[in-house]
């Protein structure tokens, strides 16, 4: 086990390294200098002063060294369109409004998607298994963006049950929260129930219902623990979709969470804001890869065949 | 013992002589297959006519390509044509689905965004199919130290969050159809690559690939002729699952400011540029490209699970 998770750790500390250079590389790559705006009309003394302060002026390796230290110690530098704002103020102010958004979201999918594949598969070709996938089909092909605008339309502009926008209670956050958990319950209900399915054909199943045990503790206890493992394996996957579909939720409920400005700073082209936030979200994403990795090993005991070739099929 | 009551009628050797008949027998006709022999193909087809849903899906498929191409040529109208007069007007004789809010008439810019969200989905798909088929089908087939390498760096190309990465290179090389897809296949092989290579792994130490090497077939002709064939199942049901989550991709890119740029339409922009009126009851401006993007993820998602069954000998009952 040691050995596996040392394996997934450097496997991770190369992707974040791949993508911090890779900002670093695009960054630079960037015609013109971020103070070239027509707009600023700034003169030539007060440019170089401005590129010495942002160690704009140094060669391309120690702008490298110094970017990398500024990530290690976790200070991103200013924003260059809102000058009184750091990145790290974005951060701060917005990561725990879209860690709420998200996370709230992510449990509710999992629940409900789960509930939903477990009736679809024991009702299986009944009304409930075709009621709940068609559900899901339909959740897995409404674009996020499109079933909030629905949302909104319906229950807050035409029946005025729910507030449109803003984010202050727990009324606000109903219809956001319903917009960015329905596709990846969509995709759980699907995933639990093929593997349900596949699981109750199983040897141990029938025996666990030969010995007696009630239908509900041969669901929950034997079948559900093994049906659950490819969700466990997607859960990166849809941490991924979940944090994306954040930025357009945000922007459509007017949410003042992470996505929001970052979906601002890319209109705005705003480039150390669009770095630092990118870089933050991978370095997230990556660590939540990590624990999911890390949580399947622990719970799929087979996992440990493979820790000495460290290939997976 | 006790005998069940049907056993004794359908014992052979109590039937009677007389349920059996002479058929006129020779040398030939006992040779000849009676019914024609089925392809892989031709029975993946057959399996494929059966399932309602994904033809359902394949027909919307081909009718909007249909639309898509003659579509914007129906009205008098174009795709930039703005008309401030016009503004808003609900679907109509002149305008069948209505204008937008600079008076654009919705129906031909919803097929010429079809044009381009066929276009990036089925380009990206493309892309995906060639690098990696390539890239798999060589990680699969030498196996050993190449493989270790190349599924490393798999591995780590994996963890990048994809739309992250899209969204920085959009940002960098400025959003057009090119970039768009371009950022999508930089890291969208990747699923590809992986079932390639675990199809390639599983089928490269069968007999046939032995008896074709002892032919002395060559590696290029192996994977050409004897493996690739072969994986052509999964890789068709990977294809049609890549071109829903590009759309999607490009819908939503598009929505954030990121993709086709005004006056151009694709759907996610048409979407964006409706958010504001749907409030004020334009529900035709979201609709219908709302509708489209929709019905499209769906028909290919239908589609692609319907593939998968056809094609899967597995799921075979």
């Amino acid at each position: 086990m040691l050995k596996y998770i040392l394996k997934r750790l450097t496997i991770m500390g190369v992707t974040l390294w791949i993508i911090i250079t890779l900002t670093f590389v695009l960054m630079v790559s960037v015609p013109g200098s971020p103070f070239n705006d027509q707009d600023r009309n700034t003169n030539d003394i007060v440019q170089e002063n401005l590129e010495r302060h942002y160690n704009l002026d140094k060669p391309y390796i120690i702008q490298y060294f110094l970017y990398l230290k500024s990530i290690i110690t976790f200070d991103f530098g200013p924003s260059i369109k809102q000058s009184n704002h750091t990145v790290n103020d974005l951060l701060s102010r917005g990561f725990p409004i879209s860690f709420e958004l998200g996370m709230v979201s992510i449990v509710i999918a999992v629940i409900s998607g789960v509930i939903l594949g477990i009736f679809a598969a024991l009702k299986h070709n009944g009304i409930i298994d075709y009621a709940a996938m068609t559900i899901a089909v339909l959740g897995i092909s409404i674009p996020n963006f499109v079933l909030a605008t629905l949302l909104i339309q319906k229950f807050a502009v035409d029946s005025n049950m729910l507030p449109t926008a803003r984010w202050e209670s727990v009324a606000h956050m109903i219809l956001p929260i319903i917009a960015l958990a329905t596709g990846p319950m969509a995709i759980i209900a699907r995933l639990t129930r093929s593997t349900m399915l596949e699981v109750l054909t199983q040897d141990y199943i029938k025996m666990a219902r030969a010995k007696g045990l009630s239908p509900w503790k041969i669901i929950v206890k034997h079948a559900l623990k093994n049906a659950l493992m490819p969700v466990v394996t997607i859960m990166g996957t849809l941490l991924a979709g979940i944090l994306t579909g954040t930025f357009v939720i945000e922007k459509i409920f007017a949410i003042p969470g992470m996505g929001r400005y970052f979906i601002e700073s890319i209109n705005h082209r705003d480039y150390p804001v669009i770095m630092g936030t990118t870089v933050f979200y991978s370095a997230f994403l990556i660590c939540m890869l990590f624990l999911v990795d890390i949580a399947y090993g622990l719970l799929d005991p087979r996992i440990k065949i493979h820790k000495h070739d460290g290939d997976r099929p | 013992m006790k005998q069940s009551k049907y056993q004794s009628t359908y014992d052979p050797k109590h039937v009677p002589d007389r349920w059996f008949a002479w058929q006129k027998q020779d040398g030939q006709s006992a040779e000849t297959v009676s019914r024609p022999s089925l392809s892989y193909w031709k029975d993946a087809w057959r399996r494929l006519l059966k399932n309602k849903l994904a033809m359902a899906g394949l027909m919307f498929l081909i009718l909007l390509c249909v639309l898509a191409i003659i579509g914007p040529m129906l009205t008098p109208y174009s795709v930039k044509e703005t008309s401030l007069p016009n503004q808003f007007q609900p679907p109509s004789y002149e305008h069948w689905f209505g204008t937008d809010n600079l008076g654009r008439d919705v129906f031909t810019r919803t097929w010429y965004g079809a044009r381009i969200s066929l276009f990036v989905g089925i380009m990206a798909a493309l892309i995906d199919f060639f690098i990696g088929v390539i890239y798999g089908g060589i990680a699969g087939y030498k196996g050993g130290r190449t493989d270790n390498i190349m599924m490393r760096i798999i591995e780590v190309l994996y963890g990048l969050p994809y739309l992250l990465v899209v969204i920085l290179l959009l940002v960098v090389l400025g959003p057009s159809l090119l970039t768009i897809i371009i950022a999508l296949s930089v890291t969208g092989w990747v699923g590809m690559a992986r079932i390639v290579r675990g199809q390639v792994l599983q089928l490269k130490n069968n007999e046939f690939v032995l008896a074709s090497r002892s032919f002395g077939a060559k590696t290029p002709r192996i994977i050409r002729k004897n493996l690739l064939p072969n994986t052509m199942g999964p890789i068709i049901v990977q294809m049609t699952l890549t071109v829903p989550s590009a759309i999607f991709a490009e819908a939503f890119l598009s929505f954030i400011g990121l993709g086709i740029q005004a006056p151009y339409a694709s759907w996610g922009v048409m979407a964006n540029d409706a958010l504001g009126a749907i409030l004020s009851g334009y529900w035709w401006t979201l609709f219908f490209p709302a509708f489209f993007i929709s019905f499209t993820m769906f028909a290919f998602n239908v589609l692609g699970d319907g593939l998968q069954d056809a094609l899967d000998p597995k799921l075979r009952k």
